[in-house]
C-alpha cells in the first residue's frame, strides 16, 4: 500500500521510489497505469473464464432439446450472467482497462495517465462488483437475461436481481471515471512533439470508446436504478398496471447497450490497426480514415439504438427511422475493415499467433458485420428478432471479433508486459483449437435462428437437435482451446524466452522504452520524429539499412 | 522507431520533469457531461412518462410550491455567494474566500432542510403514484448531489485554514467546488421547472 | 478491388482478366447461394415472400462481399507472406484517395438502396399501418352479447363496458396495401402468460390454447401480456411482435398455405420460456367454419396442450390455472390504461 500513502499531488515523483514493482504490488491500490493495466487484465480473464464454463454448462443443456441436465432457472442465471460477465466483467475491462491502461501512457509519451488515483479508483470498483455478482448466486442468480426487461427482472429472483444492478452500476461508474481519464489523457498528455495525425490509432479509437462510454453509461445506470426503486421500493416507473410503462426502460437501457457494442469493438479496432502494420511490414493503409471512421462510428452509433426494439413497442416511423441510422454505421465499419485489408497487400507479413487472430478477426468480423447489416432492417428483424441468427451474430462479433482481438493483443503486447515471449507453437496451437470452435460453435447458429427457434431457452423443437449438438461439440473445442493459451501464458510469463525491447520491430513509443517499462516509462521522454507507422518509408528513400529496427 | 531516445539528440528538448500541469479542472467539466447525462435520462423518463398520461399530475397529487420557490431563490442565490468567494481568492484574500464558502454551505443545508420539510409536509410519499415517484426520485438524486457540493464545500474550508494551501495562484479546489456548484444549480432550474412550474399548466 | 497489377503472380496473363474471371464467378456464385440457400423454412404468410425476397438480396449482396474480401485476405496472406530470411519492409503505401473513395461509395450506395428497399417491404408487409382498422373493428353490441352469452358469470352492461373499453393496438404490423381501409375478416386477440398462449375469439367466444384460422382470410390478431412481456412469433409466417404488459400490440396479416405451424414465444418470459409453444392451424375456409360450429357449442379447449406432460408437471399446470385461463378470457384487460 506504499502507493496509497504518498501526498495528494505527486504521487509518482518522490526520489526512492522502487525500481521495479513486486508480485505483491499488484494486490495493492497502485496508482501506475501499467500495474492498473494488468491487475484489468488478469482480473477480467479470470472473469472470462468463469463466464466461459457457464457457456459449457449451457451448450450441455442444449446437446439435447429436453431440459435435462440444468434447472430452467439456473439456465437462466447461467445465461443472464454468461452474457453479464462477458460483456461488463471480461470484454471491456480487459479492452479499455487493461490496453487502454497499460498502452495509452506508453504510446502518446506520457508517465502516466491524468489522474492515477482515479485510476486506481475505478479498477477498484470491479473486484467487488464481480463478487457481488457471484454472490447473487446465493439467492438463485439475475434470470431475466442481461437486458434485465421488466416486468421479467421485476419478479424473478429480485434479490439476486438487485444484486445484478448494483454490480452493473459499480462497474458503470468505474467505466465512466475511466472514460473521464483517457480523454483528458488523450486530449493533454501527448509528449509535446507527437502531432494529432501521429497519435496511435488505438488511441484514436480510445478517445472514441471513452467519449461514447462518458455519454451512454450514465442513462443505463439511470434505467437500471430506477429498475432498483421498482423491485425493492414499491415505485411503478415500470408497471403497467399502476400507470407506468415497461417500453421505456427498454430505451433507456438500449440507449447505453447498443453504444456498449462499440465499447467492446472500438478499442479491438484500435488493436488491429496496431497489429496489423507491425506484422506485414507496412504503414497502415488510410490512417485518417481509420481514424474518423471511429469518431463517425461514436457518433452514428449513439442513434441506432431501436433496432433492437423493432417488434417492441416501437412505432412505423421509428421502426424505418432506426433501420436507414443502423445501415450506415455499415459504411465506416467497412472503411476500416477495407482499409486492413488494404495494409496486407504488398506486406511482408509475419504469420505469427498475433497476426493469426488479427486476420482470423478480420475474416469473421466480415461476416458477423454482414449478418449484422440484415439485422439492422426492419422487415428481416421481424422474423430473426431474438433467435439464435441473433446469437451467431453477436458472437461472431464478439467472440469472433472482440475475443480474437483480445488475443491478437495479448500475444502482440506480451513481450512488452512481461519481458518475455509467448510460445509461437502453442499460439498457433491456440489459434487453430479457437478458429475451428469459434466456426464450428457460430456458424450453424444462423441456420437455427433463421429456422424457427429462439434464444434464451432451455428447451426447443427436437428438429433442432442435430445442429445444436454440432454447436455444442464447437463450444467444447473453445474451452479446449484455452488450454494451450494458459499453458503459454503461465509457462512464459516465467520461463519464455527474453524479448528485448522491441522484439517485432514496432515504430509506435511504447517500443521505444525497456521490456517491462520502467515505473515511469522512460528515463528520458521520447521525441516523435516520424509518424507510428511508417515502415518501409526509409527503405524507399533509400537512406536507410532495412534492418535497422531489428 | 517512431521516437528516438538518442540521448545526443534530444537532451535539449528531452523533458525530465515527472510533472505534469494539473487537469482536474478539466477532469471535472468531463465528468459532469456524464452527469448531465444521467439528469438527462431522467428527465426522459420523466417526459416519456407524463406523455402517456391525460392528467399530469394525477388527481389529488397537489404540488406544493411557496417553499420550493424560496428554496430556488435561495439556491439561485447561493451560486454568485459562492463566485464572490472564488472572486475573493483570486485577489489572494482567503479569510473571505471562506467567507463566502461558508455562508454558500450554509445555504446549502437550509436548501436540503427545506426539501426535507416538503417531503415531510406534502399529501403523497415515494409510492403513491408514478408522478410521486419521479418527483421523489428526481428531487432526492439531486438532493444528494447538492449534499455532495456542501461536502465538497466543507473540504475547501478546511484545507484553506493551513496558510497558504490556497492562493491567488494555486486554487483548484476551489474552482472545482464552485463549478461542481454551479452544475447542481442549473440542473436544480431544469427540475424546477420540469416538476413544479409544467404541472401547474 | 483493384489490388491486381503489375505484381500478378502469372505475369504473362493480363490482370484485367484475372480480376474479370474472379468477378463473374463471385457474382455467379452470389446469385446461387442467394436463390438456393436454403436456410429459411417455408413461406405461409402474404408477407413472407417480401420477407424472404429481400433478405436474398441481401444474402447475396453479402455473399459477394463476403467472397471478395475473404479472397483478398487469403490471396495477400499467401501472395504476401515473409518468406524465411527477409527482414525488410513492404511497400510503403499509405492511402490512395480513389481507391478510399470507391470503397466508401459503394457501400454507402448499397445502403441507402437497402435503405429505400427495407421501407417499401415494411409499407408492403403493412409495417407503416398498424392501428389503420380503428374505425372498422369496434365490437359491435351483437357481438358483445354473443360474447357475454359464453360468460355467465357476467352481468351484461359490465362485458359491454369493458369491450369497449379495451385499448386500439397501434403498434405492430397492420393492414397491408390491399386490405387498407378494410375490416379484417377474423379478429382474434391473443394473451400471452407464463407459458402459454390464449387465443379468444371475440364474435365467437370461442377460447382455445391453439390458433385456428382460415387460409386467404384477412386475420388480426391483438396481443397483450398479463403477466411479464412475451413474444407471438410464427416463422413460417415470417411474423413477430411482441406482447405488452400495458401497450397492446397487433399482427394482420393473410396466411396462405393450409397446415400446421409452429407459435414459438420470442421474448424470455422465465425459466420454462422455450416451452411457451403452440401451434397455428391453417384451414380451408370450410374447416375452419366446421371447427368454429363445433367449439362454439363446447366452448372449452385443450389450453396448454402444447406442452409436454413433463414440462406441465414442472411448471405445476393444475386445474386451478386452466380455470383461472377461462376466468380471465371473460374479463381480459380490464384495468389497461
Amino acid at each position: 500500500m506504499a502507493q496509497a500513502q504518498l501526498p495528494l499531488e505527486t504521487p509518482l515523483s518522490l526520489p526512492g521510489h522502487p525500481k521495479a514493482w513486486k508480485w505483491y504490488d499488484y494486490f495493492t491500490f497502485n496508482v501506475d497505469h501499467k500495474v492498473i493495466g494488468i491487475q484489468y487484465l488478469v482480473t477480467a480473464f479470470i472473469f472470462y473464464l468463469i463466464g466461459g464454463l457457464m457457456a459449457v454448462a449451457m451448450r450441455t443443456e442444449l446437446a439435447t432439446a429436453d431440459s435435462d441436465f440444468l434447472n430452467p432457472n439456473l439456465y437462466n442465471a447461467f445465461m443472464t450472467n454468461h452474457g453479464t460477465i462477458m460483456i461488463f466483467f471480461w470484454v471491456v475491462p480487459a479492452a479499455i482497462g487493461g490496453f487502454g491502461n497499460y498502452l495509452v501512457p506508453l504510446m502518446i509519451g506520457a508517465r502516466d495517465m491524468a489522474f492515477p488515483r482515479l485510476n486506481a479508483l475505478a479498477f477498484w470498483l470491479n473486484p467487488p462488483a464481480g463478487a457481488l455478482l457471484l454472490a447473487s448466486f446465493l439467492f438463485g442468480g439475475a434470470q431475466a437475461g442481461w437486458t434485465a426487461y421488466p416486468p421479467l427482472s421485476t419478479i424473478t429472483a429480485t434479490t439476486a436481481q438487485s444484486m445484478w444492478i448494483l454490480a452493473i452500476v459499480l462497474v458503470g461508474t468505474s467505466s465512466i471515471l475511466g472514460a473521464v481519464n483517457f480523454i483528458v489523457t488523450i486530449w493533454k498528455m501527448k509528449v509535446p512533439s507527437m502531432r494529432w495525425n501521429q497519435l496511435p490509432l488505438f488511441c484514436w479509437a480510445m478517445l472514441a470508446t471513452s467519449l461514447l462510454a462518458l455519454v451512454s453509461t450514465p442513462v443505463l445506470a439511470v434505467g437500471l436504478i430506477l429498475l432498483l426503486f421498482d423491485i425493492n421500493f414499491g415505485t411503478s416507473f415500470y408497471r403497467p398496471d399502476a400507470g407506468g410503462n415497461v417500453i421505456i426502460y427498454q430505451h433507456l437501457f438500449w440507449f447505453y447497450s447498443h453504444p456498449a457494442v462499440y465499447l467492446m469493438i472500438l478499442p479491438i479496432f484500435g488493436i488491429m490497426s496496431e497489429v496489423i502494420p507491425v506484422h506485414a511490414r507496412k504503414p497502415i493503409f488510410g490512417y485518417q480514415a481509420i481514424a474518423y471512421s471511429s469518431l463517425a462510428i461514436c457518433c452514428v452509433g449513439l442513434f441506432v439504438w431501436v433496432h433492437h426494439m423493432f417488434t417492441s413497442g416501437t412505432p412505423p416511423w421509428m421502426r424505418m427511422f432506426f433501420t436507414i441510422s443502423t445501415l450506415i454505421v455499415a459504411v465506416p465499419t467497412g472503411v476500416k475493415i477495407f482499409s486492413w485489408v488494404a495494409t496486407l497487400w504488398g506486406g511482408k507479413i509475419r504469420l505469427n499467433s498475433a497476426m493469426l487472430f488479427a486476420i482470423g478477426l478480420l475474416s469473421m468480423f466480415v461476416l458477423g458485420g454482414l449478418s449484422g447489416v440484415t439485422l439492422g432492417t426492419a422487415p428481416v428483424d421481424i422474423h430473426v428478432h431474438d433467435t439464435y441468427y441473433v446469437v451467431a451474430h453477436f458472437h461472431y462479433v464478439l467472440f469472433g471479433g472482440s475475443v480474437f482481438g483480445l488475443y491478437a493483443g495479448i500475444y502482440h503486447w506480451f513481450p512488452k508486459i512481461t519481458g518475455r515471449l509467448l510460445d509461437e507453437r502453442l499460439g498457433i496451437l491456440h489459434f487453430v483449437l479457437t478458429f475451428i470452435g469459434t466456426n464450428l460453435t457460430f456458424l450453424p447458429m444462423h441456420e437455427l435462428g433463421l429456422k424457427g427457434m429462439p434464444r434464451r431457452v432451455a428447451m426447443y423443437d427436437p428438429q433442432f437437435e442435430p445442429i445444436n449438438f454440432i454447436c455444442t461439440i464447437g463450444a467444447f473445442v473453445l474451452a479446449f482451446s484455452i488450454i494451450p493459451f494458459l499453458i503459454n501464458v503461465l509457462w512464459s510469463w516465467n520461463k519464455g524466452k527474453i524479448a528485448g525491447d522491441n522484439p517485432w520491430g514496432g515504430l509506435s513509443l511504447e517500443w521505444t522504452t525497456s521490456s517491462p517499462p520502467p515505473i515511469e516509462n522512460w528515463e528520458v521522454l521520447p521525441v516523435v520524429t516520424k509518424g507510428p507507422y511508417d515502415y518501409g518509408i526509409e527503405q524507399r528513400k533509400g537512406s536507410t539499412n532495412e534492418n535497422e529496427e531489428e | 522507431m517512431q521516437g528516438t531516445i538518442d540521448s545526443q539528440t534530444t537532451a535539449i528538448t528531452a523533458d525530465h520533469g515527472h510533472e505534469h500541469p494539473d487537469f482536474r479542472v478539466l477532469g471535472l467539466l468531463v465528468f459532469l457531461i456524464s452527469e448531465s447525462l444521467m439528469f438527462g435520462g431522467l428527465f426522459a423518463a420523466y417526459l416519456l412518462l407524463r406523455g402517456m398520461h391525460a392528467q399530469w399530475p394525477p388527481e389529488g397529487t397537489e404540488v406544493e410550491l411557496l417553499v420550493p420557490t424560496i428554496n430556488t431563490l435561495l439556491l439561485l442565490s447561493s451560486s454568485f455567494v459562492i463566485h464572490y468567494g472564488d472572486v475573493a481568492i483570486k485577489r489572494d484574500d482567503v479569510r473571505s474566500m471562506r467567507k463566502w464558502y461558508w455562508i454558500t454551505a450554509a445555504m446549502g443545508a437550509v436548501f436540503l432542510g427545506g426539501q426535507v420539510y416538503e417531503y415531510l409536509t406534502l399529501g403523497y410519499g415515494l409510492r403513491t403514484n408514478v408522478f410521486a415517484n419521479c418527483f421523489y426520485v428526481m428531487t432526492g438524486f439531486h438532493g444528494l448531489h447538492v449534499f455532495v457540493g456542501i461536502l465538497l464545500i466543507l473540504g475547501v474550508i478546511w484545507r484553506s485554514r493551513r496558510p497558504g494551501h490556497y492562493s491567488a495562484q494555486k486554487h483548484t479546489g476551489v474552482t472545482m467546488a464552485e463549478i461542481y456548484w454551479h452544475f447542481v444549480d442549473v440542473i436544480w432550474i431544469i427540475l424546477f421547472t420540469l416538476l413544479y412550474i409544467l404541472t401547474r399548466f | 478491388m483493384g489490388f491486381s497489377g503489375r505484381f500478378g503472380t502469372m505475369e504473362q496473363i493480363p490482370a484485367p482478366i484475372w480480376t474479370l474471371t474472379a468477378g463473374i464467378v463471385v457474382t455467379l456464385i452470389s446469385f446461387w447461394v442467394g436463390q438456393h440457400h436454403g436456410l429459411l423454412p417455408e413461406q405461409a404468410s402474404e408477407q413472407a415472400p417480401l420477407v424472404d425476397n429481400f433478405f436474398n438480396i441481401m444474402l447475396t449482396i453479402g455473399t459477394a462481399l463476403f467472397l471478395v474480401v475473404q479472397g483478398a485476405i487469403l490471396l495477400f496472406v499467401i501472395r504476401y507472406r515473409r518468406r524465411p530470411g527477409d527482414e525488410g519492409d513492404g511497400l510503403p503505401i499509405e492511402e490512395n484517395l480513389p481507391l478510399e473513395v470507391f470503397w466508401t461509395a459503394i457501400p454507402a450506395l448499397i445502403v441507402i438502396f437497402l435503405g429505400i428497399y427495407s421501407v417499401d417491404i415494411f409499407q408492403r408487409m403493412g409495417g407503416l399501418n398498424p392501428g389503420d382498422h380503428t374505425l372498422h373493428t369496434m365490437h359491435t353490441p351483437e357481438q358483445a352479447v354473443a360474447v357475454v352469452a359464453e360468460a355467465p358469470s357476467k352481468t351484461t352492461s359490465d362485458a359491454t363496458a369493458l369491450l369497449a373499453a379495451a385499448p386500439t393496438p397501434e403498434i405492430g404490423i397492420g393492414a397491408s396495401p390491399d386490405v387498407q381501409g378494410k375490416a379484417p375478416d377474423v379478429v382474434v386477440d391473443v394473451t400471452g402468460m407464463q407459458y402459454a398462449w390464449i387465443f379468444t375469439y371475440p364474435d365467437s367466444g370461442i377460447v382455445s390454447g391453439e390458433l385456428h384460422i382460415p387460409v386467404g382470410k384477412d386475420v388480426q390478431l391483438n396481443l397483450s401480456a398479463r403477466d411479464v412481456i412475451h413474444s407471438f412469433w410464427v416463422p413460417q409466417f415470417r411474423l413477430k411482435q411482441d406482447a405488452i404488459p400495458g401497450v397492446p400490440t397487433e399482427l394482420r396479416f393473410k396466411a396462405t398455405k393450409v397446415g400446421t405451424y409452429p407459435v414459438i414465444c420470442a421474448e424470455l418470459c422465465g425459466g420454462y420460456h422455450g416451452a411457451m409453444r403452440t401451434q397455428v392451424i391453417v384451414h380451408t375456409p370450410e374447416d375452419f367454419e366446421a371447427w368454429r360450429t363445433q367449439n362454439q357449442v363446447t366452448a372449452t379447449a385443450p389450453v396448454i396442450s402444447s406442452l409436454s406432460d413433463r414440462h406441465i408437471e414442472e411448471i405445476g399446470v393444475t386445474p386451478q390455472l386452466v380455470a383461472q385461463v377461462e376466468a380471465m378470457t371473460h374479463h381480459h384487460s380490464p384495468d389497461k390504461l
